[in-house]
């Protein structure tokens, strides 16, 4: 049953990609001052919005793991997270490459790019924090006060980094504000591929923990022996 | 009321089953040495019991409430491996910080009082680093008592100890007996725990393997158990 | 005296005996304070005038890293001979235990800062206390928020065998919002200006991120510690 599923959503945002490159590569028109690079902006932004739902749906699930000790919870947690991370790491590469081509620079501290790579140590922190944790439900439950602090950090984060560049402002990547509204179209018909790109990796890590849960389950079985 | 239920208490560590399906329950009054190799479970039992860790499944209840509940608290003295009494302060200190934690009437005076009781009154000044090894296990012993625990949970506490605070530690725990608390303690020394104990637990892999009266053909020969019901 | 209040200032005053009856951390941390100022004036020898402008960041970076010192112990010191458990097993609440454990800190970081800062001055050749009593204000926010952090995730990592090695990694992204107002409301003090206009904002951060995360930090520190 979600074998179909993550074909079904594979295969959905495969043809949505395909479509959305041809329009992007064919049919919308290089952008005034940035010309063919600006087309990065695709992926670059939904990539952020995509990391953000992860966090935000580990960040659910750390509360829920609290509230009812199902470790199902902790595993879509991590999974969210991991996959979260994945996509922060392609805005923040995404972001260095463009400013690279239009500035010449690899990192500007631009306050996005900047906010999210704090928000990417963050989290980060939280991988390295589970390695270190050998029993499941410890491992579970610190991560999950960890996971809640980081989220609730990450809008602060945002919020000070951009109040520090209002006060010294440095090269912007990309100048937010008036964008033609085919290309907020864009953004948001590339975000759906992006979204179920997400989904179908973390029932993949999902899928994984749930076969470690089962050999630990045998483990014990045969220890009990 | 039972002073002690556990109800299929498991917990795992990791793969590890710690303790699967334990079950038993103990009136007040009673002493039960719950014996077991090492590495049986016992430990993990008693952390379990004192609150200090979750069970995986299962419950306790301490005179009808979980460990964790403030009262109960208020009710269990526990006694581990570790002493659990700072090295840079002194004796009278650590009880005294103790007696304030456990919401004692008069600290202060609580502290003095168990520093005689176990033979620490001159070295009450004393910073507990200086003291020897028999020293800080009489310390740890006040420690525990020192909030007239209904409850005592003991972990192997005989191991390591010196002939002056093997005796203080019964003469202790036959008053708090005589008193009417209830006591669990976990141990490798039969004979002195077999003195005391009016019942006889056995843990075994993680399991309950013996649960009954303390005989006296059990304390003729301490062994028996082991060979009845423990590993072959 | 309610229960919560008396518990914590119990445990505030057993760390607070403990620590200056050994000093080991405060020295150490005192140590590391002065080492560092030193070697930034040796790295980038700067003029009195160039240090105002970023006499924030330097003082900040100095007394996050020296208070880290402090910090890590916090529940580690519990460690030794097993007396985090027999804490856990009082009746004391694990928000009164972390209070207590967080003033405590607090306290033993303001004394680092109290050193640091007129070895600052000295060594810059910067006057700093045009502004005292808005400086002392900000340090007090800024090192309560330095407090809360660090406090919480040394008990997060208590039970951890590298937690030494984890700690920086967690706890300064996690602050950086903190540091960057105390380091903008710092600086702007040093250079003798009051607090006024666009530098506010940085102050109502400040007292945001405290409020939150001591709220966060309240609530959470049981499961943390108990689970």
């Amino acid at each position: 049953m979600r074998e179909r599923f993550m074909i079904l959503f594979s295969g959905f945002a495969a043809v949505l990609l395909v479509r959305n490159l041809y329009v992007m590569l064919v049919k919308l028109p290089d952008e005034a001052a940035q010309g063919a690079i600006f087309r990065i902006i695709f992926f670059h932004v939904p990539a952020a919005w995509t990391a953000f739902l992860g966090f935000f749906a580990a960040f659910v699930c750390s509360i829920l793991y609290l509230a009812k000790r199902n470790l199902r919870y902790d595993a879509v947690s991590m999974a969210a997270t991991e996959v979260g991370l994945a996509f922060a790491a392609g805005n923040l590469i995404s972001g260095m490459i463009w400013g690279r081509i239009i500035w010449g620079i690899w990192w500007t501290w631009d306050p996005r790019l900047t906010s999210m790579l704090i928000c990417w140590l963050l989290y980060a922190g939280y991988l390295m924090l589970r390695r270190a944790v050998e029993e499941p439900s410890q491992r579970a439950r610190i991560s999950a006060v960890l996971s809640i602090f980081a989220f609730v950090d990450v809008p602060i984060v945002f919020f000070s980094i951009k109040w520090w560049r209002t006060q010294h402002p440095q090269p912007v990547v990309w100048g937010g504000g008036a964008m033609d509204s085919s290309y907020w179209n864009m953004l948001f018909l590339n975000w759906v591929p992006l979204i179920l790109i997400a989904v179908v990796l973390i029932l993949i890590r999902l899928r994984q923990e749930e076969a470690q849960r089962e050999i630990d389950a045998v483990r014990r079985w045969a220890h009990a022996l | 009321m039972s002073a002690i239920v556990a109800q299929d208490v498991s917990k795992y560590y990791g793969d590890y089953p710690a303790l699967r399906d334990v079950s038993f329950t103990v009136e007040p009054g009673a002493c039960l040495a719950m014996l077991g190799r090492n590495g049986a479970g016992k430990t993990t039992l008693l952390k379990i019991l004192a609150g200090l860790s979750a069970p995986a499944k299962g419950t306790v209840a301490i005179f009808g409430k979980p460990p964790r509940d403030g009262e109960a608290r208020r009710t269990i003295g526990v006694l581990g491996h570790g002493i659990a009494v700072y090295d840079e302060l002194s004796a009278f200190e650590n009880l005294r910080l103790f007696g304030e934690l456990y919401g004692l009437a008069d600290p202060r005076k609580a502290a003095a009082e168990w520093l005689e009781r176990t033979g620490l009154e001159r070295a009450g000044d004393g910073l507990v680093r200086e003291f020897s090894r028999g020293m800080r296990q009489r310390l740890a012993v006040a420690r525990a008592f020192l909030h007239s625990p209904r409850v005592l949970l003991l972990d192997e506490p005989f191991t390591a100890l010196d002939d002056r605070a093997i005796a203080v530690l019964q003469t202790l725990l036959r008053q708090a007996l005589a008193d009417g608390r209830t006591i669990v303690m976990s141990t490798h020394q039969l004979r002195e725990a077999l003195e005391l104990a009016t019942e006889v637990g056995l843990i075994n892999r993680g399991r309950l393997a013996f649960r009954g009266e303390r005989t006296q053909a059990m304390l003729d020969d301490p062994g028996w158990i082991y060979r009845h019901y423990g590993e072959a | 005296m309610p229960g919560f209040l008396r518990d914590s200032l119990t445990i505030a005053a057993k760390d607070l005996r403990s620590e200056l009856r050994t000093k080991e951390a405060l020295n150490a941390s005192v140590s590391f304070s002065l080492v560092i100022l030193l070697l930034f004036s040796f790295a980038f020898d700067p003029s009195a005038d160039q240090t105002r402008e970023f006499s924030g960041g330097l003082l900040w970076l100095v007394f996050a890293f020296a208070g880290a010192l402090i910090l890590n112990r916090s529940f580690a010191r519990e460690l030794p001979n097993d007396c985090l458990d027999a804490l856990i097993a009082s009746p004391i609440s694990g928000a009164a235990l972390f209070a207590g454990k967080a003033a405590a800190n607090f306290l033993l970081l303001l004394a680092v800062e109290a050193v640091s800062l007129p070895v600052f001055g000295v060594f810059y050749n910067i006057r700093w206390w045009d502004q005292f009593w808005q400086l002392a204000g900000v340090l007090a926010l800024g090192t309560w928020a330095m407090t809360v952090i660090g406090t919480m995730f040394s008990a997060l990592t208590v039970n951890l065998r590298l937690r030494e090695l984890m700690l920086p990694t967690l706890v300064y992204p996690v602050m950086i919002p903190a540091l960057m107002s105390a380091i903008q409301l710092t600086t702007h003090l040093v250079g003798g200006q009051p607090l006024g206009g666009d530098v506010l904002v940085w102050l109502r951060l400040l007292v945001a991120f405290d409020i939150i995360f001591t709220a966060l930090a309240l609530s959470l520190v049981e499961t943390v510690l108990v689970g």
